[in-house]
């Protein structure tokens, strides 16, 4: 009897909890704050600097929207999530979006209950090697030794890419990333393998990161994006069209330099009128004003500024732009039609 | 026979010679604890070899370190190929990894005068014999004051939680004549009415007296684990005392209720309970209760150390021969009265050791909180820290800090408790 009580209070939070979820974006405005749930670190994607102030290419999506909805691109509380604890984080409410690296997979997106508003970075599985090997294809890796993370996907697809290929391998299995990069530095192993991002930031912690090169093929697909909770289709729109904002502005090049001039008045480019809100009525569709995409680039500039900013070649990350260039720079970052 | 036949006769007592150089001083210990045997000697020599190399690989990483720098390719740059650590990276995130990376640094100065206060308040209840039992006062208010100094906010909070303890220690007064158990259960709960009342009348006082308040989100560093440490350990005593006992009573829901608790916690991960502090009890909880995650932590490892130091305990209480609870009963006392004359101090005594295992145990496992994507020292170190660009790469310096900070403060428990274990010898051994 009393364990029914407990399980039927139970239920009635649980109920409260998804019903009082529905209106995320009332939610955000009563509050002041968004809740973006961010990594606890990882160099280039997000981290706090010497004072405190969190910097990264996921944590200007979270800034961006926090700018769209509250006019305030600093009115975002970070909580840092890890591994473990980033979907639960999201699935209880205790974060209105995740922008933290996270792959969009089937089972996320269906059996967890969550929805991928787009992808930030096309990641893949990539191999380092130091040039002193002479190696300049993944396929001229035939009895290398690989250091490779066990129990990982990227073990999986390790072995499939080198059996497609009919080249032989030898692993080294190793548990962090931590290790590996001890590892490959005492030469242990030929080559590392791991996320592109992650071998980018790893090569450039190294002593001498031009002595290391990551090779042109890419294994494997790791889409990252942010991501919203299942059943608030409004604010996943939110999301969704905010991101696609900073693409389509980079697109139309609409900077962070020029957007005041741009937004002053309506030009020639139509959509660029539409995004920046001095044409048509985008902002009202989504619950928002007509300034919200306005307000969102300007915050850290357009999706290639970001980039830049925190990830690209002029970093120590040094990330190439690859397949998250523009569509009509050879890239698939695409942004559907503002209109 | 005459003397002169005799070639020499000594007049004189020789002095006392010094004993034999091999029997004396340094090379009598040597040889006896270093070169007893030939294989002793072989060992000897390996391990000072062994010694020496690591020191002497060890040495220029120390001597060489750089302290200044902005970044770890800069420390690069001004060790310029040699071996040297960067300690920079200490020195520019010593509040981080002290504090965290949000706590208000102008407000450094208040965990830092908490922390001073902390040794104050421990004195008494440490040394008793060495400072005077007026101090007992202050020891009981410290943990409204360092609630206070910590998180901030209006004086009116600390001061009614304060006043909630001396209502309920004012009904245990009265109503202890009546029965122990009962007063225990009255006060808690007279206690627990008078705070929840006293919410309202401290909820429109919030800008009464009040600093800058810090919320539980924005602390970090070792900071965290040095609160949770003292306050589980400090909370885990007597809620581990509690327990044993409970469990040895011969009532029978008492016993199971102790039993059933002990065994539970003891079968379940620090770990587990962890995650379910932070992830589970947020799907329980309506969105929007604000349950303090350090809170809930802390009822966790409370629960958990206080599971194991009752065993602990129970130990103790079964080292003592019966005859001491036969002569307590002989002596008319009560069940209250000889467990705390009696049997308690003798037990507690025998337990010191296990306690303190218990709490050195407790206290570096407070760094598990870091995988509920809290700062403590680790959290910082291996998120924040090793993340951002500059520093990524550091390892062996940060973790190092890391095991300084927690050797001293494990190896200052240890030589606390072998002193406490000397003065309460009683014994002719």
């Amino acid at each position: 009897m009393k364990k029914t009580v407990f399980l039927g209070a139970l239920t009635v939070a649980g109920l409260a909890a998804g019903a009082s979820a529905a209106a995320t974006l009332d939610d955000v405005k009563a509050r002041g704050k968004l809740n973006c749930g961010v990594t606890t670190g990882l160099v280039g994607f997000a981290a706090p600097d010497a004072n405190g102030v969190w910097e990264g290419f996921d944590v200007a999506v979270c800034r961006a929207v926090a700018a769209a909805v509250l006019g305030d691109g600093n009115a975002v509380e970070f909580v840092p999530t890890t591994g473990k604890t980033r979907f639960t984080a999201l699935a209880s409410g205790e974060i209105d979006m995740l922008a933290r690296n996270t792959t969009w997979t089937f089972s996320r997106d269906t059996d967890l209950k969550f929805d991928f508003v787009g992808v930030n970075y096309y990641d893949g599985q990539g191999f380092l090697v130091p040039k002193s090997l002479g190696v300049s294809s993944a396929k001229e890796l035939d009895g290398a030794t690989v250091c490779i993370q066990t129990g990982t996907t990227t073990e999986l697809n390790l072995a499939d890419f080198f059996r497609a290929n009919n080249i032989s391998y030898e692993p080294v299995p190793i548990e962090t990333n931590a290790e590996g990069q001890q590892q490959y530095l005492a030469g242990a192993c030929d080559t590392y393998t791991t996320d592109a991002s992650g071998l980018a930031s790893t090569r450039a912690a190294f002593e001498n990161p031009t002595d290391h090169v990551i090779l042109p093929e890419i294994i494997s697909k790791e889409p990252l994006g942010p991501l919203v909770r299942h059943g608030d289709n409004d604010w996943g729109d939110i999301v969704r069209w905010t991101f696609y904002a900073l693409v389509a502005a980079e697109e139309m090049g609409i900077t962070s330099a020029n957007i005041g001039e741009l937004s002053a008045a309506p030009g020639a480019n139509p959509e660029i009128n539409r995004i920046l809100g001095t044409e048509g009525e985008l902002g009202a569709m989504i619950g928002l004003d007509n300034e919200w995409a306005k307000r969102a680039i300007s915050v850290g500039g357009n999706y290639g500024e970001i980039f830049e900013k925190n990830i690209g070649e002029k970093t120590p990350i040094g990330l190439a732009r690859g397949l998250n260039a523009q569509w009509t720079q050879g890239g698939i970052m695409y942004a559907p039609p503002f209109r | 026979m005459s003397r002169d036949q005799f070639a020499f006769v000594r007049k004189h007592m020789l002095p006392e010679a010094p004993p034999p150089a091999t029997q004396t001083g340094a090379i009598k210990w040597l040889r006896e604890n270093l070169f007893s045997s030939p294989g002793n000697a072989l060992l000897t020599i390996v391990s000072a070899y062994v010694v020496f190399q690591i020191v002497i690989s060890a040495t220029p990483w120390f001597l060489n370190g750089v302290w200044d720098s902005p970044s770890l390719s800069a420390c690069r740059e001004i060790l310029d190929g040699k071996t040297g650590a960067c300690f920079a990276v200490l020195s520019e995130r010593w509040n981080q990894l002290l504090f965290g990376f949000k706590y208000p640094s102008e407000l450094y100065w208040r965990p830092g005068l908490a922390f001073l206060l902390l040794f104050i308040a421990a004195a008494p209840v440490l040394f008793g014999k060495i400072f005077p039992r007026k101090m007992l006062i202050f020891t009981g208010l410290y943990p409204f004051v360092a609630y206070w100094l910590i998180w901030g906010g209006s004086l009116m909070v600390p001061i009614f939680a304060l006043l909630g303890v001396l209502v309920g220690a004012f009904v245990y007064r009265r109503m202890v004549t009546v029965n122990a158990g009962i007063a225990v259960i009255v006060a808690f709960v007279a206690a627990l009415v008078f705070w929840i009342l006293s919410g309202y009348v401290t909820a429109p006082m919030e800008n009464v007296l009040a600093i800058e308040a810090v919320a539980s989100r924005d602390m970090g560093g070792f900071m965290i684990n040095l609160m949770l440490g003292v306050v589980c350990v400090s909370l885990s005593l007597p809620l581990g005392i509690l327990l044993a006992l409970g469990r040895q009573s011969s009532m029978p829901i008492i016993k199971w209720i102790c039993v059933v608790f002990i065994e539970f916690i003891r079968g379940v991960p620090l770990i587990t309970l962890l995650f379910v502090a932070n992830v589970v009890l947020a799907y329980f909880l309506p969105p929007g209760t604000n349950f303090d995650l350090i809170l809930r932590v802390i009822i966790m490892i409370t629960m958990f150390s206080s599971a194991y130091i009752a065993e602990v305990i129970r130990g103790g209480l079964a080292a003592l021969p019966r005859g001491q609870y036969e002569a307590a009963d002989s002596l008319g006392l009560d069940y209250a009265q000889a467990m705390q004359l009696i049997i308690l101090p003798q037990a507690l005594k025998i337990s010191i050791p296990g306690i303190v295992n218990v709490a050195v145990g407790l206290f570096k496992d407070t760094t598990l909180v870091s995988v509920i994507s809290m700062f403590d020292i680790v959290g910082m170190i291996r998120g924040p820290i090793l993340a951002s660009s500059e520093w990524n790469g550091v390892y062996w310096e940060l973790f190092g800090f890391a095991c300084v900070l927690f050797f001293i403060t494990c190896y200052g428990i240890s030589q606390y408790s072998q002193w406490l274990e000397r003065q309460l010898r009683t014994d002719h051994r």
